[in-house]
């Protein structure tokens, strides 16, 4: 299958955001006729390659060459990739959900006349591209009422519709069950024997290694090897092996653990998505924390971590189901984001600007937003304690600004990050939640949040770290669970587990 | 450069606006020989605006946390319409007549507060239903008539203090308010700069300090002076003083209570403020029943400098009412601006019309002018805000600042960017 000529060709892509080198060097090609799957950990540089190629980020916002059908192609936007026959369909569905299939498949590339639509032509053609995709529902049912999987075919119709020839596909079974999986996959089979070539992202190896006739493998921006499946080499360890495969080095502050009592435990825990009825986020979770413990939460993007975060945290997510929560071994009510602070639990979000911070406010006005009933009387502020505690914390937590007045919005992700962090710290928390807290933060930084998260610890706070950097977590925690699919799959000692068996539960294979 | 900067401190954009408004009323005053500074004429405007000036107070804690309110006229009338009839036709005392003015135009606030907050219609379609509904409830309790209020309210809307003691040529209880306002003024920066050395903070030097003070002072001077150099039996009228407190005490709400943070973090980032412990709906009910207050406050004003109530009353003030809001520097998307900000934009327009209107400029043209400044101020808004300049200030600024080196590092890139 996979020895057709090569259709595509990406060499040496290098794309470099401020602060951050997200691909470096990076070098792939494509056969024509074949599904070639992409591999990496969260944050490996897989999207940003596809938004390369497809010109979401255009021709001179990155170094290298893409060949495609033997020609050198520079992309000045997506229009421009898929006029050229390639097509990608993202992540989170690009269907307008009011209007009906066939609107929906057309949109942008209506069949017209001088401006006026042929919808008895559209129509004709929905009806055969839809047969592509084998799939038989009514072309005027609007797209809200059909469920995801039948969208993601749709979309997939839709770039069909565009004569497309290279398809690329960005987790397209994240957001599906398994009968709808199987169904997606067989239809990208059907489609690979009539000669479309496809590139699929996708974090469930099992799948990988079930469809794809070869495999790029990418870490840390740069491209590890490619992988061809007739080989019959290629299992889930070997993904594993390659995904992973990075030495440790002393990127970790040391750090001796004072391990006390269990304050913190969750049981039973259940949650149910916001918008969709019937899908459960958290699935019956059990953990607990102790005083002075660092607990890692290890996951794939979409396990469902920072959602069970989040609806611990007051139930400030989703609708809670059902679960107890206990702080020093006694049972608590908390069912608000207030009540929450006031039981002594912090949540350090994941999205620093759009959920941690108000870039608007200054630093002092920052520090002092969440503990604010600490330094007010009958809802009149204190402004020199407040001055005054973000003075001691910008001392503290080392946190490089001309003064306390100074916008957030003008400082680096670093002494945001730490801002937040002071934020919480300021409630004076038991349990600090903390949600990817070095995303998008450059490694010096890291090192200082690092040594900040050990700090929390020895002063006998239970702290709880979600991340998706595998090493991080071994490096910074005391106890690793492992979460897939909203259930928690694992635990592990920090100290005896490997990234490999870390990720073996993370994504649910049995070893 | 760095000497103003320091003379201005943190609040640029409001001393911008503000040397705007000087501005302005230096050219009326140049082109109309000096009349629009007579005593009378800035009597006229204080009360002939005191209502705008009024409800920008509440109009700019709705538009910082990011809803609106369209109401606040027809609020204002049915409010003015109760209070007149409870004292015609119930018999109420004045003051029990303000006060039932008051629960009426908190109840309505109350009403649309809840349909915000507690059932989740956006302001904008709430208010703009309030207006209708409002309207319409006021001209069905009037039946169309005008209802005169008694004398006392009449006071309150257009009248002027008491004078007293020695005979100065001057309106004493004028002389009395200016030169308290002065030490106030005085006394506050002082036993703030104390504050800041105590807490270990750097001040600017003295001079800085000294200099700002004593245009304060000077700029209150004029004023005093002015108000009180009146017709015999004029002062500095009873708004005026109404909405001096009223601005005391919104300032202070603002930048000192926890309510205040809320609106500006709610406007700023809601989904932050929520992860914060906000209670964002609270903030909602808050503000909007505050604003309807405030039209309550400002038709109990209106109708007295009238005398009576009108079918007119309250038409469309929520527009003037929002203009000045946005001219004082609040953003359209919530999360900026401040009091002070939203009465010096009031007072912006006022001088503006009031000029304009003593030149013999018509109504038409008055009216065009007025949008235009409107559609610049907000326009210079946004335009500084995306080159990541907040004001008018910064692109003044800008020109400036291009003249002299930047030595200031990436961690610490101009204060006053997170203070407007």
């Amino acid at each position: 299958m996979s020895d057709g000529p090569v259709i595509l060709e990406m060499k040496s892509i290098t794309k470099v955001f401020p602060g951050v080198r997200a691909l470096d060097n990076v070098s792939m090609s494509v056969r024509a006729g074949e599904i070639h799957a992409i591999c990496g950990e969260n944050g490996a540089g897989k999207s940003t390659l596809m938004k390369v190629l497809s010109g979401v980020y255009p021709h001179g916002s990155y170094e290298g060459d893409i060949i495609f059908e033997g020609q050198e192609v520079r992309f000045a936007n997506i229009r421009a990739s898929e006029h050229a026959g390639i097509a990608i369909i993202h992540q989170e569905l690009a269907l307008i959900p009011e209007l009906s299939v066939t609107e929906n498949m057309f949109l942008g590339n209506e069949v017209a006349t001088r401006g006026v639509i042929d919808w008895i032509a559209a129509r004709r053609r929905v009806v055969e591209l839809l047969a592509r995709v084998g799939l038989d529902i009514d072309p005027d049912i609007a797209i809200k009422n059909i469920g995801v999987g039948h969208q993601q075919l749709v979309e997939i119709a839709k770039a069909l519709a565009k004569d497309v020839r290279l398809l690329i596909l960005d987790e397209p079974t994240s957001a599906l069950n398994e009968e709808e999986t199987a169904n997606l996959l067989d239809i990208l089979r059907s489609l690979r024997s009539r000669g479309l070539t496809s590139i699929m992202i996708s974090h469930k190896l099992n799948e990988i290694a079930a469809i794809a006739d070869s495999i790029t493998i990418l870490r840390d921006g740069k491209t590890v090897e490619t992988l061809t499946v007739e080989d019959g080499s290629v299992n889930e360890d070997r993904i594993i092996r390659g995904m992973v495969g990075r030495s440790m080095e002393s990127r970790f502050p040391s750090h001796t653990p004072h391990i006390g009592e269990r304050i913190f435990e969750v049981r039973d825990w259940v949650v149910e998505h916001p918008q969709v009825p019937g899908r459960l986020v958290t699935k019956h979770a059990n953990f607990y924390v102790r005083a002075g413990e660092i607990v890692g939460f290890a996951g794939l993007m979409g396990a469902g971590r920072t959602e069970m975060a989040r609806s611990i945290f007051g139930r400030s997510y989703g609708i809670w189901h059902g679960g107890q929560i206990y702080i020093d071994g006694r049972e608590v009510e908390v069912t608000s984001v207030k009540e929450a602070i006031a039981h002594g639990i912090a949540y350090v979000p994941e999205d620093r600007k759009m959920l941690g911070l108000n870039l608007l406010d200054t630093i002092k006005g920052t520090i002092s937003s969440a503990g604010i009933d600490r330094i007010s009387k009958r809802g009149v502020i204190d402004l020199e304690a407040s001055a005054a505690a973000a003075e001691r914390y910008r001392t503290a937590m080392r946190i490089k600004a001309a003064s306390v007045d100074v916008g957030v919005s003008t400082l680096s992700g670093g002494n945001q990050q730490k801002v937040v962090l002071s934020k919480w710290m300021f409630t004076e928390p038991r349990l600090a939640i903390l949600d990817e807290p070095t995303r998008g933060i450059d490694v010096g930084a890291k090192y200082e949040i690092y040594g900040l998260i050990n700090e929390l610890a020895d002063q006998g706070k239970g702290v709880v770290m979600i991340s998706s950097e595998l090493p991080e977590l071994l490096g910074v925690c005391d106890r690793i669970y492992t979460v897939f699919e909203g259930r928690i799959t694992g635990e592990a000692d920090a100290r005896t587990a490997t990234q490999e068996s870390l990720m073996r539960q993370m994504t649910d294979t049995a070893a | 450069m760095k000497a103003l900067r320091q003379f201005f401190g943190a609040n640029m954009r409001q001393y911008a606006l503000f040397g705007f408004l000087i501005v302005v009323m230096a050219f009326f005053a140049w082109q109309t020989g000096g009349r629009t500074l007579h005593s009378e004429n800035l009597q006229n405007i204080i009360i002939g605006w005191s209502y705008v000036l009024v409800m920008a107070l509440g109009m700019l804690f709705v538009i910082v946390m990011g809803q609106i309110d369209l109401a606040p006229g027809s609020v204002a009338a049915v409010v003015g319409i109760c209070l007149a009839l409870s004292i015609k036709d119930w018999g109420f005392p004045w003051w029990a007549g303000i006060l039932f003015g008051i629960a009426v135009g908190t109840a309505i606030g109350m009403w649309q507060g809840a349909w915000l907050a507690y059932i989740g219609v956006p302001g904008f379609i709430t208010t703009l239903a309030g207006q209708m509904l409002f309207r319409g409830l006021d001209q069905h309790i009037s039946n169309g008539q005008s209802v005169p209020v008694p004398p006392q309210i009449v006071k309150i809307g257009s009248g002027f203090l008491p004078d007293w003691g020695p005979h100065t040529g001057f309106n004493n209880p004028t002389l009395v308010l200016g030169v308290i306002a002065m030490l106030a003024v005085i006394y506050r920066e002082i036993r703030r700069r104390g504050k800041i050395v105590r807490g270990g903070g750097v001040v600017p030097p003295t001079w800085v300090m000294v200099a700002r003070l004593a245009t304060v002072v000077a700029a209150l001077a004029i004023l005093t002076i002015a108000f009180a150099n009146g017709r015999p039996g004029t002062s500095f009228p009873v708004a005026g003083v109404i909405i001096v407190l009223l601005v005391i005490f919104y300032h202070f709400v603002e930048t000192r209570t926890t309510i205040g943070r809320g609106v500006y973090a709610v406007g700023g980032n809601k989904a932050a403020a929520a992860l914060t412990g906000i209670n964002i709906k609270k903030v909602y009910f808050i503000a909007m029943t505050n604003m309807s207050f405030l039209a309550a406050v400002a038709a109990i004003m209106f109708v007295g400098k009238s005398g009576s109530t009108g079918l007119s009353d309250g038409n469309g003030w929520e527009l003037d009412v929002i203009a000045a809001v946005f001219v004082g520097g609040a953003a359209v998307s919530g999360g900026v601006g401040t009091v002070v900000g939203s009465v010096i934009g009031g007072l912006f327009m006022s001088i503006l019309s009031n000029g304009m209107f003593v030149l013999g400029v018509g109504s038409d043209w008055s009216a065009m002018i007025r949008g235009l400044v409107l559609l610049v101020a907000v326009a210079f808004d946004l335009y500084s805000k995306a080159q990541g300049r907040p004001s008018i200030t910064g692109a003044i600024m800008r020109g400036l600042r291009s003249r002299r080196k930047e030595t200031q590092g990436e961690e610490q890139v101009r204060p006053e960017v997170a203070k407007i």
